[in-house]
């Protein structure tokens, strides 16, 4: 099996092909989570074909839908060749993650804010079961503009989930503009520890500190991982503009040299 | 219906530990029983309908039965995208159960009237769509809801629906014959019967004599059905629900496609009325849909 780092590095390169190839849009956002779902998926997650025996993992922020199908094809979950595929007519594999035809998928996601309650479900339903599986979702930092992620971070402590674990990925951009530009959300660790629950900050290109984060269990916990949206191109790092641009062929190639250099 | 179906479902609930019943913060004096017998089933989550929807929509999808309860719009209109992604998209057996449907919380305000719900529900792929007369329809539509692991709309009245049982004692399906009769059909949906039976006594003493027909279950299959028993004939559609989209554009629609014979009018509420306030039946008749409205309508329709 790759490691988390190798499945991060063939990731970045697929998705930005992918986003090329396909003209899709939120390459940046794709890039900024791959390290987190390469660790999850590489060391932490636990995923048989039965749901009762596997943890489970949301992506919430659908649209890292190109970031999220190459990790799940690096790590051995979904065939490679089926990358190919992405965006094109008839493709399973859209611009925003869908669960049909895609058993590795628990839920279509695409608007902000589903999720985390949805998550909540699953993890309320482990909880009841006595199950030793866990429940993490993955969200980005603009969804905590959503209600719904207020609400569920009343219910998730209300409900006593230990088992839940959110990651936020906090790139500091949303659509149009930076977060706090947009509507601030800082202090935001603190917010969520005023919801009780347990605040870990990390460097959300760190693998260690990512694995290490992901293994707490006494939850619910709330990882805030400091991300760069477009991490590992230079040209597309902190930038909006990458939120909805596709690279043409220049970049592209412009792009992978880059990835390959930097080994990231 | 609320109490029967409380009470129906905790029978159910007692023998099937799937079964849910999660609230959003309503149902005082109603859930009670529930809450108390199967602690372990009954979840209050606040006030959060969204979210609310999301989470059982997330137990669904890992085997449980639940069942959201709230009063009618706020299971349905506060959430409707949680409805359409989470739970029918998704195809999570996610019941919603709506309390008070039609004007049954005349007197709070328009927040409180569910009158577009069939319309709104009924787009939706995979959702079923159930709106029982009384608490033996409740009895039924519920275990047919559990036969299958589909989305499923449940529509009750608030309280107080006469039983049709005293006047109609068969067995029944997703029709049931309430009166029989030859001179056409007048086919209602929901807790609107008491106000058809009184337009029957009305149409009686002028030599008219339709078959009544209760439809607690709005699928494909219930209107075909229905637009069968109907062929050369004429049907009266009833609902305590807006005209546009609802159970009688329901048979509408099917008629066309169908191609029937069947001479179709329609009586429902009045979209121009919906800032009245009122007790359910005042606002019943500010609406028009009184026994001499239906009787009037029908006999025109028969004539």
């Amino acid at each position: 099996m790759n490691s988390s780092i190798d499945v991060a590095l063939r990731s970045r390169l697929s998705a930005v092909k992918m986003a090329s190839l396909a003209k899709a849009s939120h390459i940046g956002s794709s890039l900024s989570i791959i390290d987190i779902l390469a660790v999850l998926y590489t060391d932490i997650l636990s995923i048989t074909e039965n749901a009762e025996t596997s943890d489970s993992i949301i992506i919430s922020k659908g649209h890292a839908s190109a970031g999220t199908y190459s990790v799940l094809a690096h790590s051995g979950h979904i065939p490679l060749e089926l990358l190919e595929s992405y965006g094109q007519d008839g493709s399973t594999l859209g611009g925003h993650v869908t669960h049909s035809g895609n058993p590795r998928i628990e839920l279509s996601t695409g608007s902000l804010g589903h999720g985390i309650p949805y998550g909540l479900g699953i993890a309320l339903a482990q909880k009841k079961n006595g199950s030793n599986f866990r429940t993490f979702v993955v969200v980005s930092d603009g969804e905590c503009d959503e209600g719904t992620t207020w609400e569920s971070a009343l219910m998730a402590n209300h409900f006593q989930l230990s088992n839940l674990t959110i990651i936020i990925d906090r790139n500091r951009i949303q659509s149009l503009s930076g977060t706090e530009n947009t509507i601030a959300l800082e202090p935001l660790a603190e917010k969520w520890s005023a919801f009780k629950w347990k605040v870990i900050n990390v460097n959300g290109h760190s693998h260690s500190e990512l694995k290490e984060a992901m293994n707490e269990k006494n939850g619910p916990v709330c990882i805030i991982a400091e991300t760069i949206k477009g991490k590992g191109v230079s040209f597309m790092e902190n930038e909006v503009l990458w939120h909805y641009r596709p690279p043409n062929e220049d970049e592209l190639l412009a792009a992978i040299k880059e990835i390959k250099k930097n080994n990231l | 219906m609320r109490n029967s179906f409380a009470k129906e479902l905790l029978k159910l609930a007692i023998d099937d530990p799937s079964i849910l019943l999660i609230t959003g913060d309503l149902g005082f004096g109603v859930l009670d029983d529930f809450a108390q017998t199967l602690p372990n089933q009954y979840i209050n989550s606040g006030i959060n309908e969204q979210s609310m929807m999301s989470m059982a929509a997330g137990l669904a999808s890992r085997g449980y039965r639940p069942f959201v309860y709230s009063i009618g719009n706020f299971p349905t209109f506060r959430c409707l995208e949680q409805i359409r992604n989470d739970v029918c998209y998704m195809d999570n057996a996610v019941t919603v159960v709506s309390i008070g449907a039609g004007l049954g919380y005349g007197n709070l305000g328009y927040s409180h009237h569910t009158i577009e719900d069939i319309s709104v529900m009924r787009a939706l792929p995979n959702m079923r769509i159930f709106s029982p007369g009384d608490s033996d329809e409740v009895l039924f539509v519920l275990n047919k809801i559990l036969v299958d692991t589909k989305p499923a709309y449940l529509r009750l009245g608030k309280g107080g629906e006469k039983n049709l049982n005293s006047i109609c004692k068969d067995s029944f399906s997703d029709l049931r014959e309430i009166i029989s009769g030859d001179d056409g059909v007048i086919a209602f949906t929901g807790g609107i019967g008491t106000r058809v039976l009184d337009a029957i006594e009305l149409l009686k003493k002028d030599g008219i004599e339709p078959k009544v027909i209760s439809v607690p279950v709005l699928s494909d299959n219930s209107i075909l059905s229905l637009l069968n028993i109907c062929q050369n004939k004429v049907l009266l559609t009833v609902e305590e629900h807006l005209l546009k989209g609802g159970f009688g554009s329901m048979v509408l629609e099917m008629a066309a496609e169908q191609g029937s014979d069947c001479k179709i009018s329609r009586i429902g509420l009045d979209p121009n009325l919906i800032s009245k306030l009122g007790s359910q039946q005042f606002l019943l008749d500010e609406h028009g849909l009184t026994s001499v409205a239906i009787f009037q309508k029908f006999k025109s329709l028969y004539t």
